[in-house]
């Protein structure tokens, strides 16, 4: 056991040094929330109302690109390229590989949160957050799901050129209904139901709790609840289709 | 465990997608330090073989033993005795050669020295380079790099060296040789008969998924009991005949040419090669791109 942690470990470790070792490439993915920041902040400047609300949302948007855009990217990338089927020919324990791909995305939506709570604090008159412990309990709810939505995501990919396509045909869409850049209770009953019916919203719901309005977990078990949800579907059916090597169509 | 007991043993495998049966029955064994070939043109069902030894996919039926494990359970202490050469496969494309063979060691319990491997593949000056700056060929070696590192004492390579110039197929080679020497087992694959010639102790030739011929790559030529006899009558025209009884056709040839004042000019009398074996063997296969 302490054998499989080890080897958890030292695959973050790679991880992380393959991802710094693109250092471009990683600037443009912290620099991303804190442009979408900047850009909605000088539109809503004077607006604390929509200060409030964005801080969050974008929060909420860092934690979904950073584990269920980049996990079904990456994991299409590294079947499409065979690096799956040479790991899955050695002894490393498939959980202790996966277990490190995944820690990797896990730091990176922490890191995310970090800056635009920073951001925040420093620029859009929100405040520390309000309620740390329940921060960290809709950061880790919220990446526990969208990070297994992410890898079962990555089964229907068929290959890496349809990769941003497929990435962006779900989280697009879905970061406009569920208020991560507006206030989404103007939109229209049928939208605002869709994302009701999707984790986002609660994610960004409890965020905004944590960050901005003070209401405590008691206020957000049924956002939890349906995130809870989320990720009990996302972990069944990203353990039940895994694949290893590219399908050969 | 018996040092007797074959490093691989295959029973009757039959492997099936859909409709399409890949391989259909085949049997071999390879023994503890051999080096074994399976020769074959593409679509004939090697890598479909290699990759239910390796563990990757799951027979249809049929008895297959590694190293006395049943590859199909996926063990993990058969994983750290066996290192795997793929087709192709990728590698993360930031990671330097030293780096990636080091990170691999992790992964046994008794590896092999770093640097050792990063010269037995003749990565030395590259061992600081990217994975993407590599080469084709020099992926390759890693590609072997990373097999060798955890000391396995059976080795899959699935077409080593395929797409390489000759010179590198050469260097390929004395790499095989020098991991042969070490006591190695290896089960390769390949399309390239003279490959199979310099590197294997026995050579299984494989088509449509079973295997045609097994033995020593000589003996499979001359195992044959057919000659070949070749000459070129006067008016210059090559003549060629096959027979199993070159004794009674030569009596015949040369009493006759005697009669005639034929002079019988460059005869010869030769046992097919095993280039001929092969190319019989395998004529008329059929065209199947999709699986090897």
């Amino acid at each position: 056991m302490t054998d499989a942690l080890a080897l958890t470990w030292h695959q973050y470790r790679l991880e992380r040094r393959m991802f710094w070792r693109n250092p471009s490439a990683a600037f443009f993915n912290f620099f991303l929330p804190l442009l979408f920041l900047g850009l909605f902040g000088a539109i809503f400047s004077g607006s604390q109302k929509n200060l409030d609300v964005i801080v969050p949302g974008i929060a909420g948007m860092s934690v979904m690109s950073t584990t269920f855009s980049a996990l079904a990217m990456n994991l299409t990338f590294l079947r499409e390229q065979g690096v799956l089927k040479r790991m899955r020919g050695t002894p490393l324990p498939s959980g202790a590989y996966l277990g490190g791909i995944a820690a990797n995305a896990v730091t990176n939506a922490a890191i995310q949160v970090a800056i635009v709570v920073l951001a925040g604090r420093l620029f859009f008159g929100i405040g520390w957050p309000r309620d740390w412990i329940e921060l960290v309990v809709f950061v880790a709810a919220g990446v526990v799901c969208l990070a297994s939505l992410g890898v079962a995501y990555s089964h229907v990919i068929p290959n890496f050129d349809a990769a941003p396509a497929y990435v962006n045909i779900v989280f697009l869409p879905v970061i406009f209904i569920s208020g991560v850049f507006y206030d989404a209770s103007n939109a229209p009953q049928f939208l605002r139901d869709i994302a009701q019916a999707l984790p986002l919203t609660h994610i960004i719901d409890g965020l905004s709790g944590a960050l901005v309005n003070g209401k405590g977990l008691g206020d957000h078990l049924s956002d939890l609840l349906v995130i809870g949800l989320w990720a009990l579907a996302g972990i069944r059916l990203a353990t039940r289709g895994f694949s290893w090597d590219q399908r050969r169509a | 465990m018996s040092t007797a007991a074959p490093a691989i043993l295959v029973r009757d495998l039959h492997k099936a997608y859909g409709d399409h049966e890949a391989v259909r029955g085949i049997d071999f064994e390879v023994a503890a330090g051999e080096v074994f070939g399976l020769l074959g043109p593409n679509g004939a069902g090697k890598t479909t073989t290699v990759e239910i030894l390796e563990g990757y996919r799951t027979r249809t039926s049929g008895i297959v033993s590694v190293l006395g494990q049943d590859p199909r359970q996926r063990s993990r202490h058969l994983r750290e005795r066996v290192g795997i050469v793929l087709q192709s496969s990728g590698i993360y494309r930031h990671i330097r050669v030293r780096e990636a063979i080091e990170q691999w060691a992790r992964f046994y319990p008794a590896p092999r020295d770093v640097d050792e491997v990063v010269a037995i593949v003749g990565l030395e000056e590259k061992a600081d380079a990217l994975a993407r700056t590599l080469s084709g060929g020099q992926l390759r070696r890693l590609d072997l790099g990373l097999a060798l590192i955890g000391d396995p004492e059976l080795i899959f390579l699935d077409e080593p060296t395929t797409g390489f110039d000759p010179a590198a197929r050469r260097a390929a080679w004395d790499t095989v040789r020098s991991l042969q020497d070490l006591g190695k087992t290896i089960l390769l694959t390949t399309h390239y008969l003279d490959e199979a010639q310099a590197l294997c102790d026995r050579v299984a030739i494989v088509k449509d998924g079973r295997i045609l011929a097994v033995g020593p790559p000589a003996e499979l030529g001359s195992g044959s009991s057919r000659y070949r006899v070749v000459w070129r009558d006067d008016a210059g025209e090559l003549h060629e005949r096959e027979t199993e009884n070159p004794t009674a056709l030569l009596h015949q040839l040369t009493s006759a040419a005697l009669a005639r004042g034929d002079a019988l000019r460059d005869l010869s009398v030769s046992r097919p090669t095993l280039e001929d074996i092969y190319l019989e063997l395998t004529a008329g296969t059929e065209q199947e791109p999709a699986r090897d």
